[in-house]
C-alpha cells in the first residue's frame, strides 16, 4: 500500500529536549506527496516543536530528516525554504503597512538592469501566484485591509513563490471564517493536485475529517498511531489517538471536604475584540467552594484564560457579568478591586505576565501584598526578606538566597515564587492558568501537591489547563469550555479523558 | 576571578571617575583644588536635579524630552512674578509675590506640565518620545510669549542667595541638590511607590497582574520629572540673577547622557539614584579636566559623545540578554 517514493520528507528518530523536558521522542514521520498528512495530539503534546524542527526553526535535535530520500539539515528557515518547505504559522507573519507584492518578495525582491526594483515583474508574479489560488484579490493593495482568511492566502502564495513542496499549516482555521475555511479547503485540494504535500496541524476533528488523508497521532512526544485513510478514521479512534497520556509518579489527590461557597459567577460574558456581535464566551455560570478544586478545560481558543482574566479585573469595560465571593455581590473593575475581594491569578505565561525577571525573589513575591512590609512608611527590607523566606521555605523554592534574580531560577521554581506572590495576599480563591506549562514532571508533581494542600488550608482555587491528565488529577470537578460556553461539567469520580474531549470538541 | 571581575564591573563608573580625577590631578595642578572642586559640584547641580527625575522616568521606559523647556518655562514664571506680580486689569489688581510666593508658582507649573505629559501618555497612550517631544516645544513657546523674547533680570538678595549663597561651608545648589537626591534614594529603595516604578519598568504586565496602577505610577513621575526641572530652571536664574528665554535647550541630552552612563537601562526597570549621580558627576569632571587642560570645545563635544558610547558599551556586556 505504501509506496515509497511517494515519500517525499520524512524524518527518522527526532528527540528533542529543552533543559531536562523532553519534548519530543523518537519520533519517525512520513510525509506523503500529494497528500494532505494531519497531525493531531493534545496541546503540549510536541506537535508545535515537532513543525519547528522540519522547517527549520529549530536546528539543534537528535536523529535526521530526509528529503527526497537524502539527509538535509536546515540551520534556520531559510534553508528549509530553499529546499521547498514553507511554514504557515498561527500568527500570521505579514508585514501590514506593505502591498501583497511586496511581503510575498520580502527578502527575495527581483531587481531589473539599474539595479532598481522591478516592480512590474514582481506585481505580475504575484498576480500569477493569487489566481493560483482562485483569488482575485490586487496585488498591490495593503496587507493591512485584508481579512486574516485573505492574509492566510498571501502567507501560501509567498510559501508558493518558494516553490514549496511542503507547505506545513499550524492551526490554519482558528482565526477564520467559516466561508473562508471552506475556501481554504478548496486551496489545498487544490495543492494536492499540484503534488504539494501537506502537513496540517487541528483540533477540530469534523473538519479534518473532510481534508485529511492520513492522520499520525503525537502524545508526550511520541508517535503513538497512525491511521492511514480518511476512510477509515471515525471520530473516536481519533479521540483515542488523541488522549490516554500517561502520567509518570501518578499523582494520588488527597479528598478535602467543601466548606461554604467562596465564589460564584453568574452570566460572565465577554464579547470578541473586534466584532461585539460575537462572543469568547457568553453567560458562563459557576461557583466554587471553600477546599474545592475546580477544574476548566478547553482546546487553544476556547477562551480559557480569557475567562479567568474577565472575572480578574481585566476586562471591565466589555465584560458582563456578576461575581459574589462568600455569596456577597462584588464590583470587580479592577485587578485591585480582585486583589482586595480577596483573588489571585497565576497566569498562564510566567515570565511574560507573572514575574519581573531582572528584580530579586523577595520583591517579587511581596510584589502584590507591598503594603504588609511597609514600616513607618518605608518599605522594611527585614520584614519583605523574612516574608519571603517564609514562603520560600513553605513551598520548597530551590534558590541560593531570597536575593537571587527572577530570571535565574528554574521554571518550577519560577512558578511557585509567583505562587508565593499569590498566598502573600491571602487570597480566598487562586485562579491558576495553566500552573505546569513548560515545567518539569517533578516540579509538575509539586505543584499538584501544593493545590492540594491549600485547598486543605480552605482556599477555593479554579484550575485552567489543556492538559487532561492533569485536570483529571488535581479537580475534583471539571467544566468544559467549548463554543462560547460551558459543553459539560463532570465530577471527578465519574469522568475519563475520552469523555471531556469529545465535550471539547466541536 | 569571576567575583573580581563582577565587582569591578559593579562598581566601573565610580572606578572610572576616580582614573578621570587622578588623571586630570596629574595633568593640572588647577584640578584638584578645593575651588575647582566646588566649582564642578555646582555646575552639576542643576543636572543632578533634572538627571534624578529623569532617572525615574527612565525607569519606567519612558523617556522626557521636555525637561529643558520646562526649566525655563517655570524659571521665567518664578522670574516674572517676582518682578512684576500678576496685574488683573479688569479688577485692578495687581498680585505681588513673596519669593517663597514666587518659587512655589515655578514648582507647580513645572509639576503641572510634567503631569500633562503624563496624562498624554496615560490616557491617549502617546508615545512618551512623541508627547515630550511636544511638550519641549510647547513650553519653550510659552516661555517666549512669557517673557516677550527678552530675559528677565534683578531680583534682589534673597533671591540670588539660591543660586550663589553658602551654607555651612557649602554653597547652597549643592545643598538643594543634596536634598534632591536623598530624598529620591529614599523613594526609590525603601517606598512603595519606588518600588512600583521598578515593577512597571521591568515588566508592565506582571504589574498590573499584581494590582499596580500603572497610569497612576507613570502620571507622578512625568509629574516629579517637572518639578525637578522648575527646581532646576529657580537655581539657574538666581544664581544668572536673569531669566533667558532659550535657557536650558538640549539639557535633556545632558540628563539622558547621565542617567545612561550611571547604568540606568534605558528598557526600564534596571537602574539608581546613585549612579546617574556618578553619571553627572563623569560629565562634570570631564567638562572641568577638558577646560582646565585647553581643549578645544569641539574636541570637548566629541569626547563627550564617545564617553557616552563607551558606557553604554560597557553596560551592554554587562547585561548581554536585555533588548
Amino acid at each position: 500500500m505504501e509506496n515509497l517514493s511517494d515519500i517525499l520528507f520524512e524524518a527518522q528518530g527526532i528527540t528533542k529536549k529543552f533543559g531536562g523536558v523532553t519534548a519530543l521522542d523518537n519520533v519517525n514521520l512520513k510525509v506523503h506527496t500529494g497528500k494532505v498528512n494531519v497531525i493531531v495530539g493534545e496541546n503540549g503534546a510536541g506537535k508545535s516543536t515537532l513543525m519547528k524542527i522540519l522547517s527549520g526553526v529549530y536546528p539543534d535535535y537528535e536523529g535526521k530528516l530526509l528529503f527526497n530520500n537524502e539527509e538535509v539539515h536546515f540551520n534556520n528557515p531559510k534553508e528549509a525554504m530553499q529546499k521547498g518547505i514553507a511554514i504557515i504559522h498561527q500568527e500570521l507573519n505579514l508585514i501590514p503597512y506593505l502591498t501583497i507584492t511586496q511581503n510575498i518578495f520580502l527578502g527575495r525582491e527581483v531587481r531589473n538592469a539599474f539595479g532598481l526594483l522591478d516592480s512590474k515583474l514582481m506585481r505580475n508574479k504575484t498576480k500569477e501566484l493569487l489566481t493560483r489560488l482562485n483569488c482575485d484579490l490586487n496585488p498591490s493593495t495593503l496587507v493591512s485591509e485584508l481579512r486574516v482568511g485573505e492574509q492566510q492566502l498571501v502567507e501560501i502564495a509567498k510559501a508558493l513563490l518558494g516553490e514549496a513542496k511542503v507547505v506545513i499549516m499550524d492551526e490554519p482555521t482558528s482565526a477564520i471564517s467559516d466561508s473562508e475555511v471552506e475556501s481554504l479547503f478548496k486551496i489545498i485540494a487544490s495543492l494536492k493536485e499540484q503534488n504539494v504535500a501537506i502537513l496540517y496541524i487541528s483540533h477540530k476533528l469534523d473538519e479534518l475529517l473532510l481534508i485529511a488523508d492520513r492522520f499520525i497521532g503525537l502524545r508526550d512526544g511520541k508517535m503513538v498511531g497512525t491511521i492511514e485513510s480518511s476512510a477509515e478514521a471515525k471520530k473516536d479512534d481519533l479521540i483515542r489517538l488523541m488522549v490516554g497520556r500517561d502520567i509518570k509518579d501518578v499523582f494520588q489527590k488527597e479528598k478535602v471536604p467543601f466548606g461554604e461557597e467562596v465564589l460564584r459567577v453568574e452570566k460572565m460574558s465577554l464579547p470578541r475584540k473586534f466584532d461585539k456581535s460575537s462572543y469568547v464566551f457568553k453567560d458562563i455560570d459557576f461557583s466554587v467552594k471553600k477546599g474545592e478544586v475546580l477544574g476548566i478545560f478547553g482546546l487553544m481558543g476556547a477562551g480559557r484564560t480569557e475567562l479567568l482574566e474577565t472575572i480578574f479585573g481585566l476586562h471591565p469595560k466589555v465584560m458582563s457579568g456578576t461575581v459574589y465571593i462568600e455569596n456577597k455581590e462584588v464590583k470587580i473593575r479592577s485587578v485591585m478591586d480582585a486583589i482586595r475581594n480577596g483573588m489571585g491569578l497565576v497566569p498562564e505565561d510566567r515570565k511574560e505576565d507573572g514575574l519581573v525577571l531582572q528584580m530579586e525573589i523577595t520583591k517579587n513575591i511581596s510584589m502584590a501584598s507591598v503594603g504588609q512590609v511597609v514600616k513607618n512608611g518605608l518599605l522594611s527590607s527585614k520584614s519583605e526578606a523574612s516574608l519571603s523566606k517564609k514562603y520560600i521555605e513553605a513551598l520548597k523554592i530551590k534558590t541560593p538566597s531570597e536575593k537571587q534574580f527572577a530570571k535565574n531560577l528554574s521554571g518550577g521554581n519560577q512558578q511557585k515564587v509567583v505562587l508565593a506572590k499569590w498566598l502573600a495576599t491571602n487570597p480566598k480563591v487562586l485562579f491558576l492558568d495553566e500552573p505546569t506549562r513548560g515545567i518539569d514532571v517533578n516540579a509538575k508533581n509539586e505543584i499538584y501537591h501544593l493545590i492540594n494542600s491549600l485547598a486543605k488550608k480552605g482556599l477555593g482555587l479554579v484550575v485552567v489547563s489543556s492538559e487532561l491528565p492533569e485536570i483529571l488529577a488535581i479537580a475534583d470537578r471539571i467544566l468544559v469550555l467549548s463554543d462560547t460556553k460551558i459543553n459539560a461539567e463532570f465530577n471527578q469520580e465519574n469522568t475519563n479523558e475520552e469523555l471531556i474531549m469529545q465535550a471539547a470538541i466541536l | 576571578m569571576t567575583n573580581i571581575k563582577s565587582t569591578l564591573l559593579k562598581f566601573q563608573s565610580i572606578i572610572a571617575l576616580v582614573v578621570l580625577c587622578v588623571v586630570l590631578t596629574l595633568l593640572s595642578d588647577k584640578f584638584l583644588t578645593p575651588e575647582n572642586g566646588w566649582n564642578i559640584m555646582r555646575q552639576i547641580s542643576i543636572n543632578v536635579c533634572i538627571s534624578v527625575g529623569m532617572t525615574l522616568v527612565i525607569l519606567t521606559k519612558g523617556i522626557d524630552l521636555s525637561v529643558g523647556s520646562m526649566l525655563a518655562f517655570a524659571g521665567a514664571i518664578t522670574a516674572g512674578l517676582l518682578q512684576n506680580g500678576i496685574e488683573i486689569p479688569s479688577m485692578n489688581i495687581l498680585l505681588e509675590f513673596t519669593v517663597f510666593g514666587a518659587i512655589f508658582a515655578g514648582l507647580i507649573v513645572g509639576g503641572g506640565l510634567g503631569t500633562f505629559n503624563g496624562w498624554m501618555i496615560t490616557r491617549f497612550k502617546v508615545p512618551p518620545f512623541v508627547a515630550t517631544l511636544s511638550m519641549l516645544t510647547i513650553a519653550r513657546g510659552a516661555t517666549m510669549l512669557w517673557t516677550g523674547g527678552f530675559p528677565i533680570t534683578g531680583f534682589g538678595d534673597t533671591f540670588a542667595f539660591i543660586g550663589t549663597g553658602w551654607f555651612l561651608g557649602i554653597p547652597m545648589p549643592v545643598w538643594i541638590m543634596a536634598v534632591v537626591v536623598a530624598i529620591a534614594m529614599v523613594i526609590t529603595r525603601k517606598t512603595v511607590f519606588g518600588r512600583h516604578i521598578y515593577a512597571v519598568g521591568g515588566n508592565e504586565s506582571a504589574a498590573r497582574l499584581s494590582g499596580i496602577n500603572i497610569n497612576k505610577v507613570k502620571v507622578w513621575v512625568y509629574a516629579i520629572a517637572g518639578i525637578l526641572s522648575a527646581v532646576g530652571g529657580i537655581i539657574l536664574v538666581s544664581r544668572l540673577d536673569s531669566a533667558q528665554p532659550n535657557a536650558g535647550m538640549s539639557y535633556e541630552l545632558d540628563s539622558i547622557a547621565a542617567v545612561v552612563i550611571g547604568g540606568t537601562s534605558l528598557s526600564g526597570g534596571r537602574g539608581s539614584i546613585t549612579g546617574t549621580v556618578q553619571g553627572a558627576l563623569i560629565i562634570g569632571v570631564l567638562n572641568s579636566g577638558l577646560v582646565l587642560l585647553n581643549v578645544s570645545p569641539f574636541w570637548q563635544q566629541i569626547i563627550k559623545g564617545f564617553v557616552i558610547l563607551l558606557a553604554v558599551i560597557m553596560d551592554r556586556l554587562n547585561h548581554p540578554n536585555e533588548d
